[in-house]
């Protein structure tokens, strides 16, 4: 076939086009929280102090981090979903990594220091392990199908950001489970929660999302 | 690119014939690095056309396009030098007065050919009719007794299967 045969094709094609990359991620994950939504309504339920929690400032900085941590990997993401990546994810990261060091300096300097340690540990670090990995699950499956769409410029990393933000989403969702509010479990036990889905997202990405 | 968005069919056609003669340079330029033949070259002007298309809505209006076209070139040149690394190694020298030929013809390209017989019967019908009989959507409708919308479709479906033959590197 002559080159200028395939740009007609390519040509009559012009019209079916794909939405940008951003919405196609913000649909997959809609899509694959409603899973996770549906799981947590079923299985885990949000926590019965629910209203009193969000009147206590560990609660609320708890969703603040999750939230920037969403943030960046959103921004992460649609970044990687493209062959140029653009830079505009540190941002979110230098804000929430503040927040996070912010966080840590004020329970600190207001829990004894005898405290520290079982407010570190908590009492559902093993449910945190495992609950977010499962809220993660099918948001991870939905960024993976929206990125096979896309051209990432390294699949591999394109899947770990895919994973990163599957992680926020379910950590956003476990959140509302979850008991342990003080910052030093937050920043503890939610990171290493990222380790496995990460991981599978950058496994999975190496797979699925070369062009 | 953005009048091509805009709806504008020849606009398109301009630009995907302008950024061919532009890969087709920059692709002898990479197999000419590699040590490999040149005749590949019209297959990987193919290749990545195929892939810039099918991938265009990742460039970002606001952005400038070339890095992004340059970003694709390499990838999919990347891709090809991959495929091929551990067959039919030709040594440059073989090749010194073909190299230095000016990059102005346009050649046939092998690969869509041979993967174009893998389609399906009616996808490389329409694939075949729009492209080398010059037909349009409407035409190749009436043709096989589908309506129009199907036949782009069914165009579009051709496109991203060849993309995905490309990828599993059939040779």
């Amino acid at each position: 076939m002559r080159t200028d045969q395939l740009v007609a094709a390519l040509v009559a094609d012009r019209r079916a086009r794909a939405a940008a990359p951003g919405r196609l991620l913000a649909w997959a994950l809609a899509a694959g929280a409603v899973v996770s939504l549906v799981i947590f309504a079923v299985e885990f339920g949000p926590r019965v102090d629910l209203a009193a929690a969000l009147a206590t400032w560990r609660f609320d900085v708890k969703l603040l981090l999750v939230g920037l941590a969403f943030a960046t990997a959103f921004a992460a993401c649609r970044a990687l979903a493209r062959p140029v990546p653009s830079r505009g994810w540190w941002v979110p990261a230098a804000v929430a990594l503040a927040a996070a060091l912010a966080a840590v300096a004020i329970e600190l300097g207001v829990v004894p220091r005898g405290e520290w340690g079982t407010r570190l540990v908590g009492t559902n670090a093993l449910i945190c392990l495992t609950a977010i990995p499962v809220f993660a699950a099918a948001p991870l499956v939905g960024l993976l199908l929206a990125l096979r769409r896309a051209a990432p410029w390294s699949p591999a990393l394109a899947g770990a950001a895919a994973g990163g933000l599957a992680w926020a989403a379910g950590a956003a969702i476990y959140a509302f489970h979850c008991f342990d509010d003080s910052p030093l479990f937050v920043l503890t036990w939610y990171p290493l929660a990222a380790v496995p889905v990460v991981a599978a997202g950058a496994l999975a990405g190496r797979r699925l999302l070369r062009w | 690119m953005r009048l091509a968005r805009q709806g504008d069919d020849e606009a398109y056609r301009r630009l995907l014939v302008l950024v061919a003669a532009w890969l087709r340079v920059v692709a002898r330029r990479g197999l000419a690095a590699a040590g490999r033949p040149r005749e590949d070259s019209e297959d990987i002007v193919q290749e990545t056309l195929l892939a810039m298309h099918l991938k265009r809505d990742t460039w970002d209006e606001t952005q400038p396009l070339e890095p992004w076209l340059r970003a694709i070139a390499r990838h999919k040149l990347v891709d090809h030098l991959r495929r091929r690394g551990f067959t039919d190694h030709v040594d440059i020298d073989d090749h010194v007065e073909t190299l230095a030929a000016p990059a102005t013809d346009e050649g046939d390209a092998a690969d869509m050919q041979r993967l174009l017989a893998g389609l399906p019967e009616r996808q490389r019908r329409i694939v075949e009719g729009v492209s080398m009989e010059g037909h349009s959507a409407r035409e190749m409708g009436d043709r096989l007794g589908m309506s129009e919308g199907a036949v782009r479709v069914a165009l579009h479906r051709a496109l991203k299967a060849l993309a995905a033959a490309y990828r599993r590197g059939s040779r």
